[in-house]
């Protein structure tokens, strides 16, 4: 379980985020939502341990998240940034490639062979290989990553997140920027990743997806206005108070639909 | 949709041809420049008087010439050449900036401030490449102090502190020059790049901080693969990205300031090689800083025998080749670059 704590982070001079305590379990996709600027991304750098917390505690596997190593970090908790660079000569297996022990980045240089320069093991190119089988990029691993499209570089990106074979992803705002069948499709494979037992947790502007999370956070300056189940945080009473927006909320074939008025 | 298929823009699949024939262009290079001067020498008594040399054998006629006057300044060069070839394409990494050169910490104007002090002060020019080094290594330093944020060490501030630091040396150096007027031209030897004064003692000093320094870069080569993704994600794979940038940048200026302090400011011998390496071998650190280094060598080796044949008996000054042919080079590189 990735828990936090009364959490309290601090981003420039501004306190992005206040008091926040939610827990996220594996085994369950998770939606952060809000508004620009409520503190979605701050606070998952925070979860990820990306950046110290002013205030409180996040805990991951019972003990703080600051106790444990840059390695056990970086092998049990992905993340996937707003903005990924992907280096555009590189060929998308080297990308995914990189995923694996970055963590032993000088002393576990030469992990079997030595003129490998930290080459990887056949345990690195298995997960190398089912990461990229399960994110339907193997087609392209021998490509440059220039050659993709938005959508299929994402992939890539989620690629590389898995190949470190974590227990929890934390994705910020992944469907940005990418088009309705990407979009559905993405969280349908991070489904299918929960289904297996992965924990995520993904910062969603799209309320019409995050609908389909098991757990959803509503945030707004930085605070927790809500959290739950997907009926009971997407109320029009909550959304109007969040955004200033009138919506109906309504449903259709089983799932929660959130449409503006006006 | 177009039906033909059009080349893989780079031949990384397959980079052993290149490799192949870097390797033979070496040879040939190493060969040629030996070979050529005033009194030209066949590859075949190059190679008999390398051999006498290195046996310990007594030396005779064209050996001397070889192995005490041409050899170490081609080993030099190739040394100070390999020094910018691999610390500049570890600064492009660092910095994920193609636009970046060894040069970029302020090392050549610390250097440059070094010379000039020993050359004003009237000091023995033995005391110049401890100078020039201890110049080099402080503005490093310094603007590495400037740009610190905490513990952190942003690149934009870096490249800011040490294009600033590297201007007000430049400015005390000009400063100097004023004052010293009659000695403008042992400096401009110094700033332009120059391996005439080269021997197998300054090709034995420099080999360590080519050797630590280069070292360094290739234990480091992954960990900037890794860093091409970006800061936050590098920080999420483990990758302790501050000390990693300290620690590249600190190696990569030891190779520089070691390679100015002997041979002074040659241009574009670091910032072109890389670019010119990663078109061929792709931009895999683990590949591209070892062939960057064995590229650059062979490169300066090659500017630096047109430099002592093209304007015969009198010799241009290495850097002024370089940046001749290596500036318009540049700009075809990068006319040629799709965005």
């Amino acid at each position: 379980m990735l828990e936090a704590l009364d959490v309290s982070v601090r981003a420039g001079d501004l306190l992005a985020v206040q008091q926040v305590s939610a827990a996220f379990e594996r085994g369950a996709f998770s939606a952060i939502i809000g508004p620009n600027g409520a503190g979605k991304s701050t606070l998952m750098r925070a979860l990820a341990g990306l950046t110290p917390v002013q205030g409180g505690e996040v805990r991951w596997q019972g003990r703080s998240l600051a106790s444990h190593s840059r390695r056990e970090r970086a092998r049990t908790l992905a993340y996937l940034a707003q903005t990924e660079a992907l280096p555009p000569d590189t060929k998308v297996r080297d990308v995914v490639a990189l995923g694996r022990g970055a963590g032993e980045w000088l002393w576990g240089l030469f992990p079997g062979n030595p003129l490998s320069f930290g080459g990887l093991s056949a345990d690195d190119d298995g997960a190398i290989a089912c990461a990229m089988q399960r994110t339907d990029t193997a087609r392209f691993a021998d490509r440059p990553v220039a050659e993709l499209s938005g959508g299929e570089q994402q992939r890539v990106s989620l690629a590389r997140a898995l190949a470190a074979e974590p227990d929890f992803l934390l994705l910020d705002e992944p469907t940005n920027h990418l088009d309705l069948a990407y979009g559905l499709n993405l969280i349908k494979t991070l489904r299918e990743e929960v289904h297996n037992g992965l924990g995520v947790v993904a910062v969603l502007h799209d309320l019409n997806l995050a609908a389909r999370a098991d757990h959803l956070l509503l945030l707004s300056e930085g605070r927790v206005v809500a959290q739950g189940r997907a009926e009971n945080v997407l109320t029009p009473r909550h959304l109007e108070a969040v955004y200033g927006v009138r919506v109906d909320v309504i449903r259709h074939g089983g799932r929660l639909v959130v449409v503006p008025e006006g | 949709m177009s039906a033909v298929k059009t080349f893989p823009r780079r031949a990384a699949s397959s980079p052993a041809l290149p490799t192949l024939f870097l390797l033979a262009a070496t040879l040939a290079t190493v060969l040629l420049a030996v070979g050529l001067g005033s009194v030209p020498i066949s590859p075949a008594d190059t190679l008999k008087a390398i051999g006498h040399g290195l046996s310990g054998a007594e030396l005779s006629g064209n050996d001397v010439i070889v192995w005490q006057l041409r050899l170490p300044r081609v080993a030099l060069g190739w040394l100070v050449g390999a020094a910018l070839g691999v610390s500049g394409g570890a600064f492009q990494g660092v910095f994920r900036n193609p636009l970046a050169d060894p040069y970029l910490m302020g090392v050549a104007s610390g250097a440059g401030l070094g010379a000039t002090l020993v050359i004003a002060l009237g000091l023995a020019t033995l005391w110049l490449p401890l100078f020039a080094l201890t110049g080099a290594m402080l503005s490093v330093f310094t603007a590495l102090l400037i740009a610190r944020e905490g513990n952190r060490l942003p690149p934009a501030r870096l490249i800011l502190a040490g294009v600033v630091v590297g201007s007000i040396l430049t400015a005390f150096t000009t400063y100097l020059l004023l004052q010293n007027a009659d000695r403008i031209r042992q400096v401009f030897a110094f700033t332009l790049g120059n391996l005439a004064f080269a021997g197998w003692p300054q090709v034995g000093r420099l080999l360590p901080y080519v050797l630590i320094g280069g070292g360094a870069l290739l234990l480091l080569a992954r960990a900037l693969n890794t860093l091409q993704l970006g800061d936050l994600t590098a920080r999420s794979l483990g990758l302790p990205v501050e000390r990693l940038r300290l620690l590249v940048i600190v190696a990569a200026s030891l190779c520089t300031a070691g390679a100015v302090s002997y041979a002074g400011i040659i241009g574009f011998i670091g910032l072109v090689t890389p670019h010119l390496v990663r078109r061929l071998w792709g931009a895999d650190h683990r590949i591209l800083l070892p062939i960057s280094a064995i590229a650059g060598g062979t490169l300066l080796v090659l500017s630096d025998l047109l430099a002592r044949t093209l304007t015969r008996p009198a010799e241009l000054p290495v850097g002024v080749v370089t940046t001749l042919l290596g500036g318009p080079f540049f700009l075809y590189l990068l006319r040629r670059q799709k965005t």
